[in-house]
């Protein structure tokens, strides 16, 4: 296979992978959207304590 | 397992290669079942969480696709059914579609339990260990019964989808897993049975190659006679409705008459009219599923406009 030809197709399968990276990015923006829409908790604890997410009764 | 030769695959293949590696004709099947078993919950689930849930059941899917690719390579190469998938084909090297599909596998998991939840996300996983591992890798090239027990990867998506709404299984979940799981052998024994010299140069003990056409026949029939009441129970399940009922009634009816046609030929008239009526009801039992699972959903909208006294036994 001639190298005009590989390159070719590793730009066309460089564009594919791009738009299916920036699809996914949106989807994960879409589905953060949704969750703080429905009032979900987005904190969760890390290394620190963090009172404010105790449950409070 | 895989032993495909991978030096003539120097360049990679298209992005289109790869995508066939997810077998985008089953994750079609995969998602239809997995929306409806989420639809059909009793718990409505946010349009953009349930669209993403279902996207990532389907990559699930898809990535033990390309895991079944990898290990079944070789087999692939000897029929014809399978001789012009990426990697026999020679575009896509083995260890690629290795990779793909373990990438591809976390990354459905990890993002199905935090959209939806890990009960959902765990099912996932096991549906794609199961494929990968206890079908292709163990089942498959080992006993006839692969595609009986093998057909529970199938049949988990609509309980996953149902997962997604509920965060838990229950009867009407496991009722449409049954359905599926019943359906897989005399869908797939219907098609062993025009394919079967396929199944028999790889070397697969399909049940047509173990035990011999006329024995597949009426094995056919059998877990037909087996499906036709789980269909019918689901009928009587919390999500079942009289259109359900009819439409199952009637499809189930029809694909048994199918499958009882099919038991009652034998392989010299199936040769002489070139498998046509093996053909037709492996066809039927594709719009089986699809009218099926269909009926589910339409009955329960139906349900909602017009409200009828329903028995519910599940």
């Amino acid at each position: 296979m001639k190298d005009d030809a590989i390159k070719e197709r590793q730009a066309r399968n460089n564009v594919w992978v791009g738009v299916t990276l920036v699809a996914f990015v949106g989807l994960v923006f879409a589905v953060t959207v949704a969750k703080m829409m429905a009032g979900h908790n987005m904190e969760a604890f890390d290394h620190v304590y963090r009172p404010q997410l105790e449950q409070v009764e | 397992m895989a032993d495909i030769s991978t030096s003539q695959i120097t360049y990679g293949g298209e992005f289109g290669d790869y995508f066939k590696l997810l077998k985008p004709r089953v994750m079609s099947l995969v998602v239809f079942t997995a929306a409806i078993g989420l639809l059909v919950a009793p718990v409505s689930v946010n349009p953009v969480l349930a669209f993403a849930s279902i996207l990532f059941i389907a990559l699930g899917a898809g990535a033990s696709g390309a895991l079944n690719m990898w290990w079944d390579a070789d087999i692939d190469a000897r029929m014809r059914r399978t001789e012009g998938r990426p990697i026999p084909a020679g575009k896509v090297a083995a260890s690629e579609a290795l990779q793909l599909g373990l990438w591809l596998s976390g990354v459905a998991v990890v993002m199905l339990a935090i959209t939806a939840n890990f009960v959902a996300a765990a099912l996932l996983a096991f549906t794609i260990f199961f494929y990968a591992v206890v079908y292709s890798m163990w089942l498959k090239r080992s006993t006839p019964q692969n595609i009986v027990i093998g057909g529970a990867a199938g049949a988990f998506p609509p309980m996953i989808g149902w997962a997604v709404a509920t965060g838990s299984v229950s009867i009407e979940s496991v009722l449409m897993f049954l359905v599926i799981f019943l359906w897989t052998p005399p869908h797939f024994w219907a098609l062993a049975l025009f394919v079967r010299d396929d199944y028999a140069n790889a070397d697969v003990p399909m049940l047509t190659v173990t035990h011999g056409t006329d024995a597949t026949r009426k094995q056919v029939f059998v877990y037909t006679l087996i499906l036709a009441p789980v269909v019918l129970a689901l009928g009587v399940s919390s999500i079942g409705s009289p259109l359900y009922t009819v439409v199952a009634a009637f499809v189930m009816a029809r694909f048994a008459y199918g499958a009882w046609t099919i038991s009652r030929r034998t392989t010299a008239e199936a040769e002489a009219d070139n498998f046509k009526t093996e053909k037709a009801v492996f066809r039927q039992s594709l719009y089986f599923l699809f009218v099926l699972f269909a009926a589910l959903l339409l009955g329960q909208v139906l349900n909602a406009y017009i409200p009828l006294e329903w028995p519910e036994v599940f």
